[in-house]
């Protein structure tokens, strides 16, 4: 594959080499830390030791005499110069919102909320004369269990919310009760989706500098979206938002912990237009696990009505789901942005949903990718997994009883969303034949029959999730405060190189590459003359920026329309200069030519000179070969897949290993498959460290005690093995690309997969769920149990064990 | 992860090392490979006054041979170790071990002594030097001392190094015809530390079992030597199995593991058994 190709067409749907690598991979690239201005100050967050206190002294005169200090506050010295961060989603009418001032005053609510600032010469001044502010605190008693929390007489989190309560929600699809009434099976299942770190390579970071050459403050952020934080600056601080600049300069990773206006943006902000220097502070790991987001952190109990034959009837989820001390940007609708993905892609006939929020002394949670999607997945694969075992069938078998077949598309689920598009036996097919499922399963049995030490467990995930975030309608009437549209230009420059701008703002996902690659396709121009402009509110000032598997779908879609503005404005010129009927010009690889006059034609690059010189132009038309476009997308788009997972499961030590992944993914038409396997990699690989690896665990005075990665572990490629992917291509009918989205989808697809293969493999013990992630530890207690018990261990028997959340242990009845 | 303030020497010598230890007293850290220290210095859970390098000392890096022992230079890294012809040859278990250290980045910087001298219990070295029944060389102002490895290992990151102490070489009975070897270890992720690991030397001797001995990872404050596996293996048929077991079985007597995020005090003392059974039938050629 050569990087220039002629045939412009080829283009799309070619594994292009990504255009950011040669700077990404040589570190001719800059990062927000390395944004060094004249005269700039480093900043340092005093954070609270105490996951819940009132703050009775906070005192940082001795701090300022410290050598290099420059200056030091409290949150009570810059009370007057902001306000409260925001939260952006009004999930219920009975949301509670309590005030989240960047600097806690009053009392501190997790271990990391920030009480005071140091500003000096380096960072190691700021760092060490922290050590000089005198902060005083009188403890008061944590709440870090969800459970505890919601009970009557749990201390109070915030002194005016009832039983930390922060909302609740019940939707009613069908009569569930009625199902019950009608079942041959009613399963209940309790499940954890624990609490995660998001662990985003790059921590985060930020420069401001407070006037420039145009008067603007300049922001510079580790952050995935630019835009809103220009919005929200300007919002907190009263400063307007037309002089203010916010960068976001390659950015290493977010996962959804960038998506967010954290305090220290604002500090930050506020400090620089102080003390009118440049301002930079960078979180350290540390700090990034207790003041940067967590995801997850949810309890589902669930109910599931079947008849004998395996056919699904109703499906009843409870959920509690911690907020955390505080509400983030999106907080409260994490869990809401999954209550659509319940009935995933079964039939059901009714679904209820309860959801409630509820204050803890921990970390805020927010969107983790896949946001809300991976808990109800979750839910829905592994229940279905419960309910083959239940009734002794295949757990392929029971989903094909139940999925949405191919010709029954366009479908409306029990919720009331219209999934356009898939093929779930197409899908599933190709990835029982790459998996060699019928083999695997006679091994299994052969394991079992001779009790074999390590035994083998199939496990399946046939997911689907909404995706490309949002139609700005729907988001209206679940309460967000802003649209979900996208934008680009599209610009032909005089030498007929192109620049687009879109309103995206990646951080890892190659767009650069996937959006050079669909307007050069549109122009019929060489990939190698494309630019793609980002991340910069000065030079891409319109967006909604880069989370919810968004950008293909929405802002790759507004790359391709604006292309295709600007095509048909070169057609009219074309038409002009060259004297014909704009219907007697055909354009194909980048060229308008005469149909039926051989030789007659014009390359889109004359005409963009054309347009620049502006000699002659039709009458009306406007100089320079531009188009901007912005879409809002109607309605989500639904990738699906099947992913098979097989793990060995030692049962003297309890240790899983996976043994083999098999993914086959449909996400609708592929731009770049070179990128769109890096995804489903990548995610997949971030899936399984929840099954299997990582978990944020606080001990009950609120401390996390997984606070580095010595305690909280991520895999490494040593750790995952090599994942079979292969795809099938049901193109989206809801957008002109027929893209869906993958960013998302091989996080939310994993989980499920890898713990049913788990289950599956001691399902023999009487286990019916290893709670995440799946520990040697705790697979061994369960086996411990069964063996304890003379026989296999009670049915429903849930291994638990070793320290864990306080959360999680509450088990199932 | 910002580390306190510290003020840097850089030894060019051991006689400098030791000079500046002994000006400083505990005060002070010596600074290898920096592959523990650093860590814990970034975190503020260690704040020394001084930092000792001694990273630069070329003679304290490298592998010889002195008649029936090895001898490892302190500053010999982890790769070093590890593609050490001799060690291979001599001290097998070194090798085999030190291949399960994290990962290559660390093993190029992370030093043999370094780790021995760290003496976290989890650590994997600790519990092979004890089994190889290694001796430490320290050097400080009195000039060199020799320290058995089961006087070395104190308690949990202390050894019988006094502060203005640097170890200087570690010497290694040679093991060769007849052992064999294998280091058992349960870790979560490749990174990660040993929940428990089994480091087995066994020397078999006619379809028998003559001399075996087990080193234990991170089951107490120290590195353990698991004697009631040892004397329960001596002598035993290689091909009774029911006995290898039960010899096993005693590998957590007299232990109190901790009980932490990877694995709690009894499931710790499971995985000794069920490790030693596994470290000890591989070492003697049965699985």
């Amino acid at each position: 594959m050569t990087a220039t190709v002629d045939k412009a067409e080829s283009v799309l749907g070619q594994p292009m080499r990504r255009k950011e690598d040669a700077r990404l991979i040589t570190g001719q690239t800059q990062w927000t830390d390395n944004v060094t201005l004249p005269g700039m100050v480093h900043m340092a967050v005093l954070r609270s030791p105490m996951a819940h206190a009132r703050i009775t002294r906070v005192d940082v005169t001795a701090a300022r005499e410290r050598p290099g200090v420059v200056a030091a506050y409290t949150g009570t010295d810059l009370a007057d110069s902001w306000s409260s961060l925001p939260m952006a989603w009004t999930v219920s009418e009975d949301l509670k919102t309590p005030p989240h001032m960047p600097l806690a005053s009053d009392k501190v609510r997790y271990v990391g909320d920030g009480v005071a600032v140091v500003i000096a010469t380096d960072p190691y001044a700021a760092a060490d004369a922290l050590e000089a502010i005198e902060a005083d605190y009188e403890p008061l008693p944590a709440v870090v269990d969800m459970p505890a929390a919601l009970a009557d007489g749990a201390p109070l989190v915030h002194d005016d919310i009832p039983n930390n309560r922060c909302f609740t929600f019940r939707q009613d699809w069908g009569d569930f009760n009625a199902t019950r009434a009608r079942a041959d099976v009613v399963l209940k299942r309790r499940f954890y989706n624990q609490r995660l770190i998001p662990n985003a390579m790059e921590p985060r970071s930020v420069v401001v500098a407070p006037t420039s050459a145009t008067g603007q403050a300049t922001i510079w952020s580790a952050t995935q979206v630019p835009h809103f934080v220009r919005i929200f600056l300007a919002l907190n601080t009263g400063v307007p938002e037309h002089q203010i600049r916010v960068i976001a300069p390659d950015v290493g990773g977010g996962f959804g912990s960038k998506l967010d206006i954290y305090a220290e943006e604002v500090i930050a902000f506020v400090v620089a237009r102080k003390l009118g220097k440049p301002v930079k502070w960078t979180e350290t790991r540390s700090e990034n696990y207790q003041a940067t987001i967590h995801g997850r952190d949810v309890i589902q109990e669930v109910e599931l009505t079947a008849t004998a034959d395996g056919r699904v009837l109703g499906l009843k989820v409870d959920l509690t789901a911690d907020m955390g001390g505080y509400l983030q940007l999106l907080t409260p609708s994490i869990p809401l942005l999954g209550r659509y993905m319940y009935p995933g892609i079964y039939k059901f006939e009714a679904h209820t949903l309860t959801c409630q929020g509820v204050f803890t002394n921990k970390t805020p949670t927010d969107a983790y990718r896949g946001a809300g999607r991976p808990e109800a997945t979750f839910v829905i694969e592994r229940i279905i997994d419960e309910l083959a075992a239940e009734l002794s069938m295949d757990p392929i078998e029971v989903r094909r009883r139940n999925w949405i077949r191919h010709e029954e598309f366009p479908y409306t689920t029990v919720v009331g969303l219209t999934y356009d598009s898939g093929n779930y036996e197409a899908a599933t097919a190709r990835a029982l034949e790459l998996f060699r499922y019928d083999e695997l399963r006679r091994e299994q049995a052969e394991r079992r029959d001779r009790g074999d030490t390590v035994q083998l467990g199939l496990g399946t995930s046939t997911y689907t999730e909404m995706c490309g975030l949002a139609p700005s309608r729907w988001l209206g009437e679940t309460g967000y405060a802003a649209g979900g549209w996208e934008s680009a230009t599209v610009r032909m420059l005089a030498t007929g190189r192109v620049e687009v701008v879109t309103g995206t703002s990646p951080h890892g996902q190659g767009h650069e590459t996937t959006f050079a690659q669909i307007a050069a396709n549109s122009l019929g121009v060489p990939y190698d003359d494309v630019d793609v402009i980002h991340g910069d509110t000065l030079t891409a000032p319109i967006g909604l920026d880069t989370y919810g598997s968004r950008s293909l779908a929405v802002g790759g879609v507004a790359v391709q329309m604006a292309a295709q503005k600007v095509v048909e404005k070169a057609r009219a010129l074309a038409s002009h200069l060259m004297e014909v009927d704009p219907g007697d010009l055909e354009f194909q690889a980048g060229a308008f030519r005469v149909k039926g006059t051989p030789g007659a034609e014009k390359s889109i690059q004359e005409i963009a000179f054309g347009a620049f010189a502006a000699h002659s132009l039709p009458d009306g038309m406007q100089p320079v070969l531009t188009a901007d476009h912005i879409v809002d997308p109607e309605v989500f788009s639904y990738p699906h897949g099947t992913h098979l997972c097989a793990v060995e499961v030692d049962t003297e030590t309890g240790l899983t290993k996976i043994r083999s992944y098999v993914a086959v993914d449909d996400v609708g038409k592929v731009v770049n498959p070179m990128i769109v396997d890096g995804q489903v990699h990548g995610g997949v690989a971030q899936g399984i460290a929840q099954a299997l690896f990582e978990e944020a665990v606080y001990d009950d005075d609120g401390n996390l005690i997984s606070g580095t990665m010595v305690d909280y572990l991520v895999p490494t490629a040593l750790d995952l093995p090599a994942f079979v992917t292969d795809r099938t291509e049901t193109p989206a009918t809801t957008n002109p690309l027929g893209v869906k989205g993958v960013g998302e989808a091989g996080t939310i697809a994993s989980t499920p997969a890898v713990v049913n293969a788990v289950v599956d493999a001691v399902r023999p013990f009487g286990i019916s769920d290893v709670q995440m992630p799946c520990t040697p530890e705790r697979v061994w207690r369960a086996i411990q149990q069964g063996r304890a018990a003379g026989g296999p261990a009670p049915k429903g028997t849930i291994a638990y064990g070793g320290p864990q959340t306080a959360t999680t242990a509450g088990g199932a009845e | 992860m910002i580390p306190a303030a510290f003020d840097y020497v850089r030894a060019h010598s051991v006689d400098d090392a030791v000079s500046a230890l002994a000006e400083h007293g505990d005060e002070a850290k010596v600074l290898a490979g920096g592959q523990s220290l650093l860590p814990l210095m970034r975190l503020r859970l260690a704040a020394p006054a001084v930092v000792v390098d001694v990273g630069r000392l070329a003679d304290l890096r490298g592998v010889r041979e002195d008649g029936d022992t090895l001898v490892i230079g302190a500053l010999t890294t982890h790769h070093e170790v590890l593609t050490n012809h001799l060690v291979r040859q001599h001290a097998r278990l070194l090798a085999e071990v030190t291949a399960t250290v994290a990962d290559p980045a660390v093993r190029h910087r992370g030093t043999f002594g370094g780790s021995l001298a760290h003496a976290d219990p989890a650590g994997d070295l600790p519990a092979a030097a004890l089994a190889l029944g290694a001796s430490l060389v320290a050097q400080g102002p009195a000039g060199r001392r020799t320290i058995p490895a089961r006087e070395f290992f104190v308690d949990y990151l202390q050894t019988a190094l006094s502060p203005d102490e640097v170890l200087v070489e570690v010497r290694v009975p040679k093991l060769d015809a007849g052992w064999g070897f294998h280091y058992e270890k349960l870790h979560r992720v490749a990174q990660a530390w040993a929940i428990v690991g089994v480091a087995a030397a066994v020397r078999r001797d006619n379809g028998s079992i003559a001399e075996a001995r087990i080193g234990l990872t991170n089951m107490g404050t120290t590195p353990l030597r698991a004697e009631a596996v040892e004397q329960a293996l001596a002598g035993l048929d290689t091909s009774d199995e029911e006995a290898l077991a039960q010899a096993a079985d005693r590998a957590a007597d007299g232990t109190s593991p901790p009980s932490d995020l990877s694995g709690q005090s009894d499931y710790r003392q499971h995985l000794a058994r069920v490790l030693t059974r596994r470290a000890v039938r591989k070492a003697a050629g049965l699985a």
